[in-house]
């Protein structure tokens, strides 16, 4: 824990580097409404915390939580399937690589008139960027288990379903909380992506807003809203694999 | 009645032209200690694997007790080359593998067996210690441990030293020797070592054609309980050279 500790004071300085060259940058361009300082973000943020955080944050947390559940769901759902069965996997993998394939962002329109502008259409966006990291990389962590610990098991008598509990489940596990570290950041993404194509509230919809009114502040204070979420709980799913992964990747 | 006995199996993996194993005949008498010895990619692990039955005969019948192993489950023992040992179960989770599969056992039974079978291996207090924690020769002896709890008295074990430096290797010889001579168990060993194979077995069985048509019995001129001394005798560095001899010709061959 102490040596994880050590980096922290140059990443910090280093980061505010970044953020003072920023600063330093913006004010010598000097047009906020299209490159505004770091300064006059925080303001903004401040400014606009009641919209924000009572009416934008909930709006957008509730479409990247329930598009992540069904993407976990889904996720986990297609790689026991693929791992299961030979034939599903050669019948799901290409559909399932193909649907990365979409360009998300240009039929997300479409989606909007199939389920008009309610919370449906963004969760089917997040479900379609946030599903496909969790069902490769769990499908990966199900193949890393190594086939002489399931004949071991099937000397003792053991079933499919004993090797899939007591080998295949702690296999995958480490693989799982990767994956879901990947997903948040991307349904995040996802969330805020179909926010801006089409709804009445969430950061997403409310960065755009604040576009049209060429308010470069206001365009980036909900994105620094969304980065602090995203990074609050990949941090969180961090404890809580350091509680429940207690190997990793041993030979 | 023998312990294991093979009638006529033969054995063909998928894709070769030819059997491994041609009507091969042999058995092993109960509480007995062999060696089967061979070179590399002989055929002999694909012996045990028909016995554990991962592998299915071709043809023939293997009888565990005097019955076809098809009717019986829980007969054998498998304790394979590489440790195995999962590194995400304590070593007495580990050693709980076998109970919890047979079944049938509480917990407070499982943990009196566990706590006795580590004991007898000398990994009292190990118990709640993570494998990566042990050495090498701990770790075999815990996966023997593990092989024992199975209840069964044939026990398969294929190379379980091979991976050991060479003093671990020894004294690990000595110390199965001394387990099968408290547990009564009937041990069939694999090996490649010539040396590992006269200080362990009653009588070596050698793997002396491919595809496998019959095991040479070549009887080990030493009583129980042995020591390494006893490797030095004239007798026994003749039947070691004997049994080198007989597995470079086949090498050459």
């Amino acid at each position: 824990m102490r040596k994880a500790n050590k980096g922290n004071l140059p990443a910090l300085i280093f980061l505010f580097i970044l953020l003072f060259l920023w600063q330093l940058g913006a004010m010598r361009v000097n047009a906020a409404y299209i490159l505004p300082t770091p300064i006059q973000i925080l303001q903004r943020l401040w400014e606009l915390r009641g919209p924000l955080f009572t009416v934008h944050l909930p709006a957008t947390m509730a479409v990247t939580g329930i598009g992540l559940l069904i993407s976990i769901g889904l996720g986990l759902l297609l790689a026991v399937a693929m791992d299961w069965s030979p034939l599903l996997q050669k019948c799901l993998y290409p559909v399932v690589v193909a649907s990365q394939t979409i360009p998300t962002t240009a039929i997300a329109p479409l989606f909007v008139l199939w389920f008009g502008y309610g919370i449906w259409s963004k969760v089917l966006v997040t479900v379609l960027i946030t599903f496909f990291p969790i069902t490769i990389t769990v499908c990966d962590g199900f193949r890393a288990a190594k086939t002489e610990m399931g004949e071991l098991l099937l000397t003792y008598g053991a079933t499919k379903w004993d090797i899939f509990l007591k080998i295949k489940i702690p296999c995958a596990l480490p693989y799982f909380f990767s994956a879901i570290k990947m997903a948040i950041p991307m349904s995040i993404i996802g969330a805020a992506i179909g926010e801006w194509l089409g709804s009445q509230s969430g950061l997403g919809y409310f960065s755009r807003r604040m576009m049209t009114q060429l308010d470069g502040a206001g365009v980036f204070a909900p994105i620094v809203l969304l980065s602090a979420v995203a990074m609050l709980v990949v941090a969180l799913v961090g404890l809580l694999e350091n509680k429940v992964v207690k190997w990793r990747g041993e030979s | 009645m023998s312990q294991l006995e093979f009638d006529r199996v033969s054995y063909q993996y998928p894709g070769e032209d030819s059997d491994i194993i041609d009507g091969l005949s042999f058995s092993v008498e109960p509480g007995s200690f062999h060696c089967i010895i061979g070179v590399s990619g002989c055929g002999k692990s694909t012996i045990f694997r028909m016995t554990n039955g991962l592998l299915q005969p071709k043809s023939g019948v293997i009888r565990v007790g005097g019955r076809p192993i098809g009717e019986q489950k829980h007969y054998c023992g498998y304790m394979p080359q590489k440790d195995l040992l999962f590194p995400w179960r304590t070593v007495g989770e580990n050693l709980a593998l076998p109970l919890e599969i047979i079944g049938g056992y509480s917990r407070a039974q499982q943990r009196e067996l566990i706590d006795d079978a580590l004991a007898d291996v000398g990994l009292e207090g190990c118990r709640d210690k993570r494998p990566e924690e042990l050495s090498g020769g701990m770790r075999q002896r815990a996966a023997f441990a593990r092989t024992m709890l199975t209840g069964c008295d044939l026990l398969l074990l294929d190379e379980p030293f091979s991976a050991l430096d060479f003093l671990t290797r020894i004294s690990m010889q000595e110390w199965l020797l001394g387990q099968w001579e408290k547990h009564k168990k009937t041990i069939l060993f694999i090996t490649h070592d010539v040396e590992e194979a006269i200080f362990l077995s009653g009588s070596v069985l050698a793997v002396t054609e491919t595809p496998i048509r019959a095991l040479a019995e070549v009887p080990v001129p030493a009583a129980y309980p042995r020591t390494r001394e006893c490797l030095a005798r004239p007798d026994m560095v003749a039947l070691r050279e004997d049994l080198i001899g007989v597995l470079r010709r086949q090498v050459r061959s």
